[in-house]
């Protein structure tokens, strides 16, 4: 800055700036405006007597919806740790230079993302239909290490988590290869220069720093499956959120206030999803941002995990 | 060190290499430079498999790069062996390619530690001479993002170190530098020529290259064009290509 030539301008130049903000009457407008509607909305719904908030209150802590709950978090838990397993596989063997492996892939995410999940979940549940028994073991004739009858092996449970898992996995599967192909080759090329195997490279290199691309949209599907796992009435016999709460209003004609209750719930693990989203994006964040605050969080993430440097100097 | 006889190499129909004959002795500096697009990055890129040739033989201390030969026939090597082989042979690229998502510290004791099987902690030692030697001995837990382009390099070279390499490939080390930061990368590559590390360096750098490099090799077209001391190549080229070239990089 060249102060120089501003002499004449006089005494205050060193003092800080106070100067008379540009007015926005229209922002005023508007905010008043968004308020007025939202206060309006809560005092109607508070008002009215048919949203029976009372009954709301009792059912919040029901049994039969807490333990929908539960069952509504294991599915969403498990049917996404499969569609991630599957997904880093199906995204890696998209990449397999065996032209097989690929087409294999691509036809498996052609499926799984051309079929409603809803199908796919009443296939699952008749699957007992189609196969009476599973065996698995070498084909055409090998060695049998498990037989089950499909009705034992396949509950109503395992059918969701089959089917929504599966379903996923496609999905999963083009986040992940996002993410692969985000991270530069240079990456490779320098890990290989290294000596790394190319495991070692996926594993320690691409992997790592794929994630930062991989992980907001795997957010984005793990809320989405939240709410997908209410799809399992088309099986029947699992009794997550959803289910739970439209036994209680078949038995009792009264669907609104087990209705709230059920997306307070509903709300309320999506809410836990973005805290934990928040924590492992900063994990994953690590060396990327120039940032102050990028570097905050990276120096407090280095202490909290021991390092006894912190981020060094900058 | 490094043996090239009649190295080919072809991208599709695009003949790259065509016919490189090269040797780098033990202990020795050889500088390439030449136009963009001549083949040099191809070169050294060969040299470690990273790209298999097309013909040709092209060995790194008696032994064949990513071929074994047997009974008068060549096997392509399974590629735990290439690895094993290119942990020998340090890279140091025009873009230093740092893992971006480790420490500087974490950077160079990454591969002694995958490749070499050495405790974390002796790695970690080893690794914090190399950074200090290269003049980084307080940017230990620094990631790349936080470093200047300079700094970033000599972590790449101390990275490469690391591997204990007995060959090590300079591609434009300084090229992507500023220029006030570019001699403090050439002190260490000086540094390492005093040491006696066997080097191939693909440079622009003629006064480096006067200085420290054995033989100089001028590329163009994908052929060898000049090759021989400093001295002459740089100062009294034979060839109008190589005069043309170098008028310009002065
Ligand atoms: N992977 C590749 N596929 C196709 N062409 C390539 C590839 N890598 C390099 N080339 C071509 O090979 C030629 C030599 O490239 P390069 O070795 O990078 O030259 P230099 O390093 O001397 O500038 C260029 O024409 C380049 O376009
Ligand atoms: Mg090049």
């Amino acid at each position: 800055m060249s102060v120089s030539e501003q002499s004449e301008v006089g005494a205050g130049r060193h003092e800080e700036i106070r100067a008379v903000p540009v007015r926005r009457p229209g922002r005023w407008v508007a905010a008043v405006v968004v308020l007025v509607v939202v206060a309006s909305l809560i005092r109607s719904a508070v008002a009215n007597k048919n949203f029976q908030w009372h009954l709301v209150g009792q059912y919040l802590f029901d049994g039969r919806i807490t333990h929908g709950v539960v069952i509504t978090i294991e599915l969403t838990l498990i049917a996404m740790a499969i569609g991630i397993g599957l997904g880093v596989l199906l995204a890696i063997m998209r990449q397999s230079p065996n032209p097989v492996v690929k087409w294999a892939s691509w036809l498996y995410i052609f499926f799984f993302r051309g079929t409603p999940v809803y199908v796919q979940l009443v296939f699952w549940g008749f699957f007992g239909a189609l196969y009476k028994d599973v065996s698995i073991g070498v084909p055409f004739g090998g060695p049998v290490l498990l037989h089950a009858s499909s009705n034992t092996l396949i509950s109503s449970f395992n059918a969701a988590i089959l089917g929504l898992g599966l379903n996923e996995g496609a999905y999963m599967a083009e986040v992940v290869r996002a993410g692969l192909i985000s991270v530069d080759e240079g990456q490779t090329e320098a890990a290989h220069a290294l000596g790394l195997s190319p495991g070692q490279t996926l594993r320690k290199i691409v992997l790592p720093q794929a994630m930062r691309v991989i992980i907001p949209p795997t957010g984005n599907e793990t809320i989405s499956m939240l709410k997908t796992t209410s799809l399992v009435v088309a099986i029947g016999g699992v009794y997550e959120l959803m289910s739970e709460g439209a036994a209680i209003y078949g038995a009792t004609y009264n669907p609104m206030p087990v209705l709230i209750t059920v997306s307070i719930w509903y709300l309320a693990l999506t809410s836990v999803l973005y805290v934990a989203q928040y924590f492992i994006e900063r994990r994953y964040g690590r060396g990327f941002t120039r940032s102050e605050r990028g570097r905050w969080r990276a120096r407090t993430l280095a202490l909290s995990t021991g390092n006894e440097h912190g981020a060094g100097p900058v | 060190m490094v043996m090239a006889a009649g190295v080919r190499k072809r991208f599709g129909l695009l003949e790259v290499l065509k016919g490189i004959d090269l040797e780098v002795r033990r202990g020795e500096v050889m500088c390439m430079l030449g136009p963009s697009g001549s083949g040099k990055s191809t070169f050294l890129r060969c040299i470690n498999h990273l790209e298999r040739i097309n013909a040709g033989r092209l060995s790194v201390d008696g032994e064949l790069v990513g071929y074994r030969e047997a009974g008068g026939k060549l096997y392509e090597l399974h590629e735990k062996e290439v690895a094993r082989k290119r942990a020998e042979i340090g890279m140091v690229f025009q873009h230093f390619n740092l893992f971006p998502h480790m420490t500087a510290l974490d950077n160079v004791a990454l591969a002694p530690t995958l490749v070499k099987r050495l405790g974390r902690e002796e790695a970690r030692r080893r690794g914090r001479e190399l950074l200090a030697r290269v003049g980084l001995g307080d940017k230990l837990d620094t990631y790349p993002v936080a470093l200047s382009g300079g700094q970033k390099q000599r972590v790449a070279i101390a990275r490469a170190l690391a591997m204990a390499p007995k060959l090590m490939l300079f591609d434009e080390p300084t090229s992507a530098l500023d220029p006030e930061l570019v001699g403090e990368v050439l002190d260490v590559m000086r540094g390492l020529a005093k040491d006696g590390m066997t080097m191939i360096v693909v440079t622009h750098e003629l006064g480096f290259a006067r200085e420290v490099a054995d033989t100089a090799v001028f590329m163009d077209g994908g052929v060898v064009v000049e090759t021989g001391p400093p001295g002459e190549v740089l100062a009294a080229p034979r060839h109008e290509r190589t005069r043309a070239f170098l008028s310009k990089v002065l």
